[in-house]
């Protein structure tokens, strides 16, 4: 496996991103509005009537709770990427003289999987950061410190995000080959947030704990083990066998 | 240069290339004639690399097809101008070819050098920067040669490198495989298009699945018998008539003063006929060879398979 072709690949694909206004968009605003609106929510909910702001304690519940959007933003940004990456290079026809260059099934893959990892994951954790700077401004006077960063929140986003947009690029490799369109793929890629907006759900409704430790090993554990297996579907679903003769 | 023996591939019960055996020599220019779904872009496909055969041997410049450490060496050797010339459009002319030659490791010189090379060849130098995906049908199909031969392969695979271009653009097409075949390049060129097989190639294939012949255009066009000869006189009489059909002639037509005979080898047979006629005192004003040409002899053995 040589990096080098692997990353003349993505760089093409980084290079066709700046064409396409949509993945700009995709990329740059989902995750500002994420990071924008919820601490203004959260702003406005703790003045309605009169009152001084969420007090303390449960600020120490909502901001990890709410870092977690960032998890499912991961699941989901890469997917209109991914499909473009994929899919629109099966739809431009542009993978069989590709694939007929000298480099390998898993270099190909690899750069794709890099074009459809890297954006998202630093458009997700620019949003993650601007979300916690802005927190961190407005909850001072209540808190009496900077609540970010701080390692019991930090980690998880290092470890899951990551993971989480590392899944959701596999899944649309293996969605890729079964569909023909990029507008079917990003229908199909986007159900990838579903498990991670059910996690969302379930810590809401006080089932888990998803800002305990133990939660946070289970859901890194669950996400590596998806991961390694989807990476060996995916593998076998991207040979240049299956693309040219079952692609369609 | 390439070498097939009893070359086969099947997708589940389908025969897509069934026992072919061929051989191209270095610097020629191999044509592969078939209808559609003949299996051609199947056996450019194989030996190309991209998918594995079911069967038999193939060899590439020295490599074997099918060995997984050739692959790479094979596919660097080639070029490959595929039936869908799948450009990146929203990339440039110069951007589409750059990325390619440093996926072959061309160096930046050399990727430099054979950009314009091949542009200015090919005459989009002019366009260099603009998007690929604003380009014509022709304009494209060029940038798709010029892709394929940004690393100066040996061995170039076209796949009917001239479908659906106008006439104008396909004669750039044909002319610059003709230039391409002086630097004494391999091409094996897919098509069905017996006028453009038989202007460039110096051998043929034709295939139906199986092969059914191989061989120059002129060996190919003398596999079908029926040929015609066709001998316009100034004036026709018995003595002449008599004299013709004492020789060893097929059918002869008589249509006021022009006679259709039907001969197996008309190199031959035509001064033996013109001999008589003049010996019998005819005077003839024109003498034509008509039918069997290379479209008879690719309709009959077509047929033949089917």
């Amino acid at each position: 496996m040589r990096l080098s072709k692997s990353w003349i690949i993505a760089s093409k694909d980084f290079k066709t991103y700046r064409k396409k206004r949509n993945i700009i968009y995709s990329l740059v605003v989902t995750p500002l509005i994420v990071a924008i609106l919820i601490p203004t929510v959260i702003n406005f909910a703790g003045h309605k009537n009169g009152a001084n702001g969420i007090p303390a304690s449960e600020l120490m519940v909502l901001l990890p709770a709410f870092l977690f959007f960032f998890v499912i933003l991961a699941a989901y940004i890469p997917t209109p990427i991914a499909s473009y990456t994929i899919v629109g290079e099966k739809v431009e026809k542009s993978l069989e003289p590709l694939l007929a260059t000298p480099t390998t099934d898993g270099e190909i893959l690899l750069g794709k999987g890099i074009a459809a990892f890297l954006p998202p994951l630093i458009a997700v954790l620019g949003g993650a950061t601007v979300f916690m700077t802005y927190m961190d401004v407005t909850t001072h006077s209540t808190l009496g410190y900077y609540y970010f960063p701080n390692w019991d929140a930090v980690t998880p986003l290092l470890t899951l995000v990551p993971l989480a947009a590392l899944l959701s690029v596999q899944v649309n490799v293996i969605v890729s080959s079964r569909i023909s369109d990029v507008r079917s793929g990003q229908q199909i890629g986007v159900l990838t947030i579903l498990p991670f907006a059910g996690l969302y759900v379930a810590g809401e409704l006080d089932i888990i704990d998803l800002g305990s430790t133990s939660a946070y090993l289970i859901i890194l554990g669950a996400l590596l083990v998806v991961d390694v297996l989807l990476f060996f579907v995916s593998r076998t679903t991207f040979r240049r066998e299956e693309i040219l003769t079952k692609w369609r | 240069m390439i070498e097939t023996k009893n070359l086969t591939r099947k997708f589940g019960d389908v025969t897509a290339v069934d026992d072919v055996t061929f051989r191209v020599e270095e610097g020629e220019v191999f044509g592969f004639l078939g209808p559609n779904g003949a299996g051609k872009t199947t056996t450019v496909r194989m030996l190309s690399c991209l998918i594995s055969k079911t069967s038999g041997e193939a060899n590439v410049g020295g490599y074997d097809v099918g060995k997984e450490a050739d692959a790479l060496k094979i596919r660097k050797l080639i070029g490959l101008v595929p039936d869908n010339v799948g450009l990146y459009e929203s990339l440039s002319a110069y951007d589409n070819l750059d990325f390619y030659g440093k996926l072959y490791d061309c160096t930046a010189t050399q990727r430099k050098k054979n950009i314009q090379r091949f542009l200015t060849m090919l005459g989009l130098w002019e366009k260099k920067d603009v998007a690929a995906g604003t380009f014509s049908k022709g304009m494209k199909q060029k940038l798709a040669i010029a892709r394929s031969l940004i690393h100066d392969p040996e061995i170039l695979f076209m796949d009917e490198p001239t479908a659906n271009l106008d006439p104008e653009s396909s004669k750039t097409v044909r002319d610059f495989i003709l230039e391409l075949k002086k630097e004494k390049k391999t091409i094996f060129l897919n098509t069905h298009n017996l006028d453009e097989a038989q202007r460039i190639c110096d051998r043929i294939a034709i295939l139906n699945t199986k092969l059914m012949a191989v061989g120059t255009p002129t060996e190919l066009e003398r596999l079908v018998s029926g040929r015609k000869t066709v001998i316009q006189l100034e004036q026709t009489n018995d003595v002449i008539l008599a004299a013709v059909r004492k020789l060893p002639i097929g059918n002869l037509v008589v249509v006021g003063n022009r006679l259709t005979i039907d001969v197996k080898d008309p190199e031959k047979e035509n001064a033996a006929i013109v001999d008589a006629i003049v010996r019998a005192g005819g005077h003839l004003q024109s003498v034509t060879i008509v039918g069997s040409t290379l479209e008879d002899a690719y309709l009959k053995l077509v047929r033949e398979a089917q």
